[in-house]
């Protein structure tokens, strides 16, 4: 027997279009929940037992540390030479619009979200799918810390010891199919935490996505943590995507959904301004946004004015990500 | 009328126009004295980025002083306070400094004093080309501000060549509104308030013509 896409869940995502009825994702995903959990069961498919989601429904599978709370976490050979940017600027200049498009927005209003408990839909070309609690996906005995160099494509960087998983275990765990060539990523959504979701910056839920060799690559990284704490909201608690070749926007916070397709995902800002937010937008000095250069980087933290870096192709990572686009024109798949 | 323009000059000399420069140099202070701290490693309120925080800042002042000095004449034709329009001069001269900072700023923390390079974002940046043509539009008016100029130029010439600020305001916010990322609610706000002030002009400008031709009719 062959899943696609839980029925129900399709429904209720269609709801999101609906204008008027900007939904509560929680109970979606506790429909959607309800109703995998029983397929699962029925037909033996051998996903991590599938959790109730929502507010109320609790298991002792989706005890996830709290923001903020210590997470032990072993070093890795992946270090940038640079200094790390203080925590106070990691978590207080963000980019989370759901919360607003100030960058002092996240930090002030992301506490009204509710993290726990968190489930993840997945869904589409998976043999795997369901209702994952974030300890069925991240395994919190095996952390690594890997400090990367987090470029945004608003032209600064910063430079960020995450802590999680490499994304592909996580891929592998949850089956996709032959015929899969792309995951895309969903944030949670809704309304009544979120208050920048009220303005259409742009259309909501926020989406994301990666070629399925590019999530599988060593670099990708699922994070829950950072400085060695359980993820701020502001942050993208309770687990984001970490893919330090491309633009910041490119990770995905919060998420609620995992999706496997053949299709290129159409991703948030891809949709909203094409010409400028491209698929894959690897970091690439030569490759100018229309509305400014991305040959230099403003470096964010310190108390002092710091001059601007020279950024680097695939943000430093070429020797690890560069036979991705081989034969590719990246000024035309930006 | 004597009497009336002695007033005039004594709301001029005394109080309004002193009161009306201290206001206008407070963001400039603001800004100057958040530099100076952070020089000094001190704390201060710019926050992780200060770059940004100061280009947003003066951009921010230049064009709400802007949207000020538009504001003046509406005051005075409801009000009927005539001498609020002493002070509209320096409202817009210091409109016209903070966008100059506003620039300076860009071309050397940005730009490294290049002009060459702040030329190329001028032809290649659609937001830069409109800031840029907004300013290149300020600058005559700021020449053409002394007392001398409007003496030289008479009323309506100055006058006319004042106009300016009408289209010049409209290319900051079309500035504004193609800097941003996504849909944002800032540059709809300056444009919103623009709208009403020129339309208060339109209304001014075109509604006589309408009344004088129903009292023919
Ligand atoms: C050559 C001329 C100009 C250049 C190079 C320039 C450059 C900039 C830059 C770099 C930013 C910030 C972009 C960012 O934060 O990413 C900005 C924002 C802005 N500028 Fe300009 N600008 C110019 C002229 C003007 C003028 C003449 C005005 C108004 C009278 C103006 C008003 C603004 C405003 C309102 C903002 C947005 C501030 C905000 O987001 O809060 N600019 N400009």
């Amino acid at each position: 027997m062959k899943f696609t896409r839980n029925p129900r869940y399709q429904d209720l995502r269609n709801e999101v279009a609906d204008e008027h009825a900007f939904f509560n994702r929680r109970q979606a995903l506790r429909a959607a929940g309800v109703a995998t959990a029983g397929i699962a069961l029925t037909t033996g498919v051998a996903c991590s037992e599938p959790q109730q989601g929502g507010p109320t429904g609790t298991s002792a599978g989706s005890a996830h540390p709290k923001p903020g709370a210590g997470i032990e976490a072993s070093p890795t050979k992946w270090k940038v030479s640079d200094d790390t940017t203080p925590e106070d600027a990691v978590t207080g200049y963000c980019n989370f619009y759901e919360f607003g498009t100030q960058k002092t927005d996240p930090p002030r209003y992301a506490d009204a979200m509710t993290v726990s408990p968190w489930s993840i839909a997945v869904t589409g070309m998976t043999d795997a799918p369901g209702t994952y609690t974030v300890n069925d996906l991240v395994d919190y005995d095996a952390l690594e810390e890997r400090i990367y160099r987090h470029r945004c494509v608003e032209a600064w960087s910063m430079v960020v010891p995450w802590v999680g998983v490499p994304l592909a275990g996580i891929i592998d765990k949850l089956k996709p199919t032959a015929e899969a060539k792309y995951v895309e990523f969903e944030t949670y959504l809704n309304k009544d935490e979120m208050r920048g979701v009220r303005y259409p910056v742009i259309d909501w839920p926020y989406i994301e996505g990666l070629r399925l060799d590019e999530a599988r690559n060593e670099l990708s990284f699922m994070a829950v943590g950072v400085f060695g704490k359980a993820m701020p909201k502001q942050n993208g608690a309770p687990l984001r995507t970490v893919v330090p070749w491309k633009y910041g926007f490119k990770g995905c916070k919060s998420i609620v959904r995992i999706s496997f397709t053949d299709k290129e995902p159409r991703t948030a800002w891809n949709k909203a301004n094409a010409n400028e937010y491209g698929f894959y937008s690897n970091v690439n000095p030569n490759v100018d946004h229309p509305r400014w250069s991305q040959a230099s980087e403003r470096i964010i933290g310190g108390r002092g004015f710091n001059p601007r870096r020279e950024t680097d192709m695939f943000n430093g990572y070429e020797a690890q990500v560069a036979h991705l686009y081989e034969g590719m024109d990246l000024t035309k798949n930006f | 009328m004597a009497i009336h323009s002695r007033t005039l000059r004594i709301f001029g000399k005394h109080w309004m126009k002193p009161l009306t420069l201290i206001a206008l140099l407070l963001p400039g202070a603001w800004i100057f004295g958040n530099w100076a701290l952070m020089l000094a490693y001190l704390p201060h309120e710019m926050g992780f980025n200060p770059v940004e925080y100061t280009h947003r800042f003066l951009g921010d002042t230049a064009i709400r002083v802007l949207l000020v000095t538009l504001l003046v004449t509406p005051v005075r034709d409801i009000t009927g306070w005539a001498p609020i329009i002493l002070i509209r001069r320096r409202i817009g001269m210091a409109a016209f400094f903070y966008a100059a900072l506003h620039i300076l700023a860009y071309l050397w923390l940005d730009k490294m004093w290049s002009l060459a390079a702040l030329w190329e974002d001028v032809l290649l940046r659609q937001y830069i080309t409109f800031g840029m043509a907004s300013f290149a539009l300020l600058i005559p008016l700021a020449l053409t501000s002394t007392n001398t100029a409007i003496r030289k130029l008479g009323r309506q010439t100055w006058q006319r060549i004042h106009y300016l600020i009408y289209p010049l305001a409209i290319l900051a916010v079309l500035h504004h509104y193609f800097m941003v990322k996504g849909f944002q609610i800032e540059p709809l706000v300056h444009g919103g308030i623009l709208a009403v002030l020129l339309l208060w002009r339109v209304v001014k400008w075109v509604g006589p013509v309408f009344t004088k031709k129903s009292a023919t009719a």
